[in-house]
């Protein structure tokens, strides 16, 4: 990529940050996250299950991946204020991916908890990567609270719906003074495209990879969709035009009646 | 004495710690990227094995899995 991607104080060159959910297996997970090239993964917290084979640690310590804990599955401010917290001790990090969702059917985010649970933790020193619905003034209301990025989602969680409404994520964009990071919805590498095009800084998915037929090919599809998504935007496209405007000139056209 | 260990009530002996709490809830052996939390509160791991548990604590025992 050409040049690095500024998040939480720290550079780095790929600007695609991976979920661990979703995989069928934990070599699917290591094959398609090493495609990718991320270097940003997120993890969860559940209680030890005394029988599971294998750690999601042991792949990403292989890969030396950065390990963002998330508070997927917390439906309050305090409950996802306490995990941040379990997850800090866990993880031996200040940085988290924050959700709070509002239902299990849409897991949208609940807004008001989510900017209680934000202020919160900015508060207690955390880096705080805020899931967050479309919305503009949202968005600028958890800036101003302290997070080091916002996280518009795309469409709900796991659809693979896309960018549902892309004049939202531009008007985040155009007026963010943190790193914008498309999260959640992505189906396929051009929705990831789309996403760079309209001016994202990076682009967080999981469902698409880790439940893609073929999860290192599409891992491997991400990557260049990112790559290129953020290169077209920084070549700048043509405008959209009604009418065709020829590439080739008509001056010096050989005379054939 | 009975604690709520992981929401089962689970018998452990007079005088149990914290950390005897991690180990049965299976993560003894291995307790990277364990966290442990005591009726809400998280108790940093240099503290589990000095955290005496009282009859009825909630402890919740925890570790990284996958998740998006």
């Amino acid at each position: 990529m050409a040049d690095g991607f500024e998040l939480g104080g720290r550079t780095w060159a790929s600007r695609l940050i991976a979920g661990t959910g979703g995989f069928r297996s934990l070599s699917d997970m290591e094959r398609s996250l090493a495609a990718s090239g991320t270097e940003i993964v997120t993890v969860a917290l559940r209680r030890v299950d005394p029988l599971a084979q294998g750690s999601v640690l042991d792949v990403i310590g292989r890969l030396g991946l950065f390990a963002l804990p998330n508070t997927a599955g917390c439906y309050t401010a305090q409950d996802a204020v306490k995990t941040a917290r379990l997850a800090r001790e866990a993880f031996e990090t200040d940085w988290v991916k924050l959700e709070v969702i509002g239902d299990d059917r849409t897991l949208l985010p609940e807004a008001v908890e989510l900017v209680g649970a934000a202020e919160t933790l900015v508060g207690e020193g955390f880096t705080v990567l805020p899931y967050t619905n479309d919305d503009p003034i949202l968005a600028a209301r958890l800036e101003d609270a302290g997070c080091a990025a916002v996280m518009p989602l795309g469409s709900p969680i796991g659809s693979g719906a896309g960018i549902r409404n892309p004049y939202n994520v531009r008007l985040i964009v155009e007026r963010a003074g943190v790193p914008v990071i498309l999260d959640a919805g992505i189906g396929t590498a051009s929705d990831a495209a789309l996403a760079m095009e309209l001016g994202c800084d990076g682009v967080l998915l999981a469902s698409s990879v880790s439940r893609a037929k073929d999860p290192v090919a599409m891992a491997t599809a991400m990557r260049k969709a990112v790559e290129a998504g953020y290169e077209s935007r920084r070549a700048g496209r043509i405008p959209r035009r009604l009418h065709a405007q020829a590439s080739t000139p008509d001056e010096g056209m050989a005379s054939l009646d | 004495m009975i604690v709520d260990l992981n929401g089962r009530a689970t018998p452990l002996p007079e005088g149990s710690t914290l950390a005897d709490a991690v180990a049965a809830a299976g993560a003894g052996g291995d307790d990277r990227g364990v966290a442990v939390a005591v009726d809400g509160e998280v108790v940093p791991r240099p503290q589990w094995d000095g955290r005496a548990l009282a009859e009825g604590e909630d402890v919740e025992v925890v570790r990284a899995v996958q998740g998006g």
